[in-house]
This record gives structure tokens, C-alpha cells and sequence, in this order.
């Protein structure tokens, strides 16, 4: 059990291919316990209009039930997923403060994420440090196979659990320790359904669509594709053999999430990784400017006034 | 599924509130589910009263409280009712819809002895 947070063993496992669960503590890099979350607050989020709100039905909030003395009604008002919101944004200032590009990659089974982030590794070189977080139920195979491909990867193994969240994440965080101005993968487990409701702390979620799987799967699996800010359609080098509508899927997918980007790639042949790789690009480079002018903010808001220049004193 | 780590969610912060408000048992719970949240109101139901048990809220009464989804449509620039992803603008019947409410999963209120 985790002697800082409490959580058990039922929270995953993790492997770095070096050591144990029990580094997982020791570094405390990215994953701090100073900051717990505020369970008393309300959320921001989902209080936006309700369009009928009130028909379908707003709680009275007695203070006591009547005829029953020994009763009370509690307001609590508090959203379900208030601590793993906590943990991801706890997550997302580190991430950010450290200029990592972090992802949130989701699919269905099968779909090739763990292909893809090999390719994907090997293409980058050494343009932007790239470092993964794993998510299955069992096994590191996914975490080996990152390894051989040059990447340094940790592997969280959710049992029955089927969704990575933001706590274990956390931890995983800190075991990896990523490095500064690079690009963090998460390879969540492969489900497009239970993952959608659980924020990690990632810049996007990147949904990964084969082209095996039928065009209406946008349809299907709305929260998923509506959540994700790009769409992978992986293995097209497979489209000559299949019937396969591509327009109607991207207009499946628009239809979910009009803002959603859209790239057709191919791990196996290297189609369209060149579009992925700038996409990456162009992130992993605004989280760095980003990263840098806040510290420059910061060091300059530390400068004593008088040694400001331009003051009467400097 | 993922209700089961959504429920045991829920009983987090019943048991945080039953030691900061010092009570021993819940009567019930109220819980606000919105139409486009990622809640399925019945496999939330199953879940919590599988996690409830022994706790002090076992045998609470479960209220879920349906709130309505709502999305803004580009096309007629208006806010409209949607109960469902997938269902299109009851106006135009188009789709350039973008979520604005009924995402919520909330625990409300509860009655405690």
C-alpha cells in the first residue's frame, strides 16, 4: 500500500522494467502529495445552463425530514469525479511546468496504438524526447515492446480495472520522471467507452480509428470521439482490401465533433506519419514556449525593484 | 465498467461527509445524473449498492436525478434540448451542435440519521 496517498493495490500495479511498485514513492518528481484535493468545493464544470433544469426536478434541500427527528438532509453538491479531476490537473500544472506535450491515447483493442507509438518513436529520432506510459490489464508487453524501440516506458497494469485515471498516472509520473520539452504518450487501456469519463492530466485525447473497424464507430462511441481533439485513422494501407468509406467516416466523425482533425496513417508503411509527426510538432513546441515564457514571468516577477532595469537604482 | 470506479467515487465522499458531519448511517442518497454524462443511471444503481455494502450507506435509497442535455447549434445560432449524442438539432436537423449541459455527475444531497 502506498504509506503516502493510502492506496492499495487494487489502485494497479506498475513496472518500469528496472524496479517496483514501491519506487514509485521515492522520487516524488511529478507526484506530490502536498496538494490534496479540496473535496468541499463545487465544480465549475457542468454548471453551465441547464436547458430544462428545472423540469426534471431540482432537490429540496429541507433541513430536517419531517416527522422524523433524528434525521437530516446534508447538501453536499459535490461532482463524482471531483479527486480524479484534482489529480489531473495536478498532473497537467506539472506537465506543463516541465513543457512535456502530454497525450492521452485511446482506441479500441486492437486498433494499434502500441504500432503506431513504435513507428512513431523511430520516426522522431531525436527531434523531441519522447517517453510512454503503458495501460493494460495485465502483461508488460506493450511497456517491452516501447523499450526495444528506444523509448523509456512504464507500465501500469489496471487487473479488472478499464480505464487508466489520473491518480495512477501520477504515480506513474513520478516513476518515469520524463524529461523536459518532450512529448509524454499515455496508451490508455484499449476501450472506447469507460476512458472517455476519466481526465489524466493529457494536452489532448487522441482517439485512434482503424480503418478494419467500420466507418459508423464515431457514431457508436459518441462521448469518446466527441472528447478527442484528433482523429488516427490507422492501418490505410490496408483500404485496397476492404470497403472501407473513408468520406463517410470522417462525416461520421464531424458529425460527433465538428472540430475534430483528422490524419490517415499507416505504421507498417509510413503513410502519413509525416503529417502526424508535424501535428506532434507543433505541440510539443507551443508547450515549450509556453513553458518558457511562464518561467521567464516568474523570474522576473523574483527580481527585487531596485535592481529592476531602469529603476532609479539599477 | 467504469460505473463501479464512479460509485466507489461516490462512496468516498458519503464517508468523508459522514466523518466531518459525524453520522453513522445514511437513509438516502440523491445523486444528479445528466442525460449526457457518461453514466449509465441503472449500472450506477447495480455498482453502489454492491460498494454500499457494509458501509454506512448500505441499504441507502438511491434517488437519481435526470438532468436535461443541451447544446448550442452553430447552424441556427440558438441554444437547444439534447437528450442524446447522436440526436440531431430539433430545428434544422443538422449537426454542428456543441455540447453545452447535461454532462454532470454530481452526489446532491443525502439524508442522514
Amino acid at each position: 500500500m502506498c504509506s503516502t496517498c493510502g492506496c492499495g493495490s487494487g489502485e494497479g500495479t506498475f513496472e518500469d522494467g528496472a524496479h517496483d511498485h514501491a519506487r514509485a514513492h521515492e522520487t516524488g518528481a511529478l507526484h506530490s502529495h502536498g496538494h490534496e484535493p479540496a473535496l468541499a468545493h463545487t465544480s465549475a464544470q457542468g454548471h453551465a445552463s441547464d436547458v430544462h433544469g428545472a423540469e426534471y426536478g431540482s432537490v429540496p434541500a429541507h433541513a430536517h425530514a419531517p416527522g422524523l427527528d433524528s434525521a437530516r438532509m446534508l447538501r453536499i453538491e459535490q461532482d463524482i469525479l471531483a479527486k480524479n479531476d484534482a489529480y489531473a490537473a495536478h498532473n497537467r500544472t506539472a506537465l506543463g511546468e516541465r513543457g512535456i506535450f502530454a497525450l492521452n491515447l485511446v482506441s479500441a483493442p486492437g486498433a494499434g496504438k502500441t504500432a503506431l507509438l513504435v513507428k512513431t518513436i523511430q520516426a522522431l529520432g531525436e527531434g523531441y524526447p519522447i517517453s510512454v506510459i503503458e495501460g493494460d490489464q495485465q502483461t508488460s508487453h506493450d511497456a517491452e515492446r516501447i523499450r526495444a524501440s528506444g523509448a523509456r516506458a512504464v507500465q501500469i497494469n489496471t487487473g479488472k480495472g478499464c480505464h487508466l485515471d489520473a491518480h495512477m498516472v501520477g504515480h506513474a509520473l513520478a516513476q518515469l520522471d520524463p524529461p523536459q520539452n518532450g512529448i509524454l504518450m499515455i496508451e490508455n487501456v484499449g476501450n472506447l467507452v469507460c476512458p472517455a469519463a476519466f481526465d489524466l492530466g493529457e494536452a489532448h485525447k487522441v482517439v485512434l480509428l482503424s480503418v478494419t473497424e467500420g466507418e459508423d464507430k464515431p457514431l457508436k462511441y459518441p462521448d469518446m470521439f466527441r472528447r478527442a481533439s484528433l482523429m488516427l485513422l490507422s492501418k490505410i494501407d490496408l483500404l485496397p482490401h476492404l470497403n472501407f468509406d473513408l468520406g463517410l467516416c470522417v462525416d461520421n466523425a464531424h458529425r460527433t465533433n465538428p472540430d475534430l482533425a483528422v490524419i490517415g496513417v499507416s505504421a507498417l508503411t509510413g503513410e502519413g506519419m509525416a503529417e502526424w509527426l508535424a501535428w506532434l510538432g507543433r505541440g510539443a513546441d507551443a508547450m515549450r514556449a509556453t513553458a518558457c515564457a511562464t518561467a521567464r514571468v516568474e523570474r522576473s516577477a523574483a527580481v527585487p525593484p531596485s535592481l529592476a532595469r531602469g529603476s532609479p537604482g539599477g | 465498467m467504469h460505473e463501479m470506479a464512479l460509485a466507489e467515487e461516490v462512496l468516498q465522499i458519503v464517508e468523508d461527509a459522514a466523518r466531518r458531519e459525524g453520522f453513522r448511517r445514511v437513509r438516502a442518497l440523491w445523486l444528479e445524473i445528466g442525460q449526457l454524462s457518461s453514466v449509465e443511471p441503472e449500472a450506477m444503481r447495480f455498482c453502489f449498492e454492491a460498494v454500499a455494502r457494509d458501509s454506512v450507506a448500505d441499504g441507502a435509497r438511491l434517488e437519481i436525478v435526470a438532468a436535461a442535455g443541451s447544446a448550442w447549434c452553430n447552424e441556427c445560432s440558438a441554444p437547444v434540448a439534447l437528450a442524446r449524442f447522436g440526436d440531431a438539432c430539433p430545428y434544422c436537423g443538422g449537426y454542428r451542435l456543441r455540447v453545452t449541459g447535461g454532462t454532470q455527475m454530481r452526489v446532491q444531497q443525502l439524508e442522514a440519521e
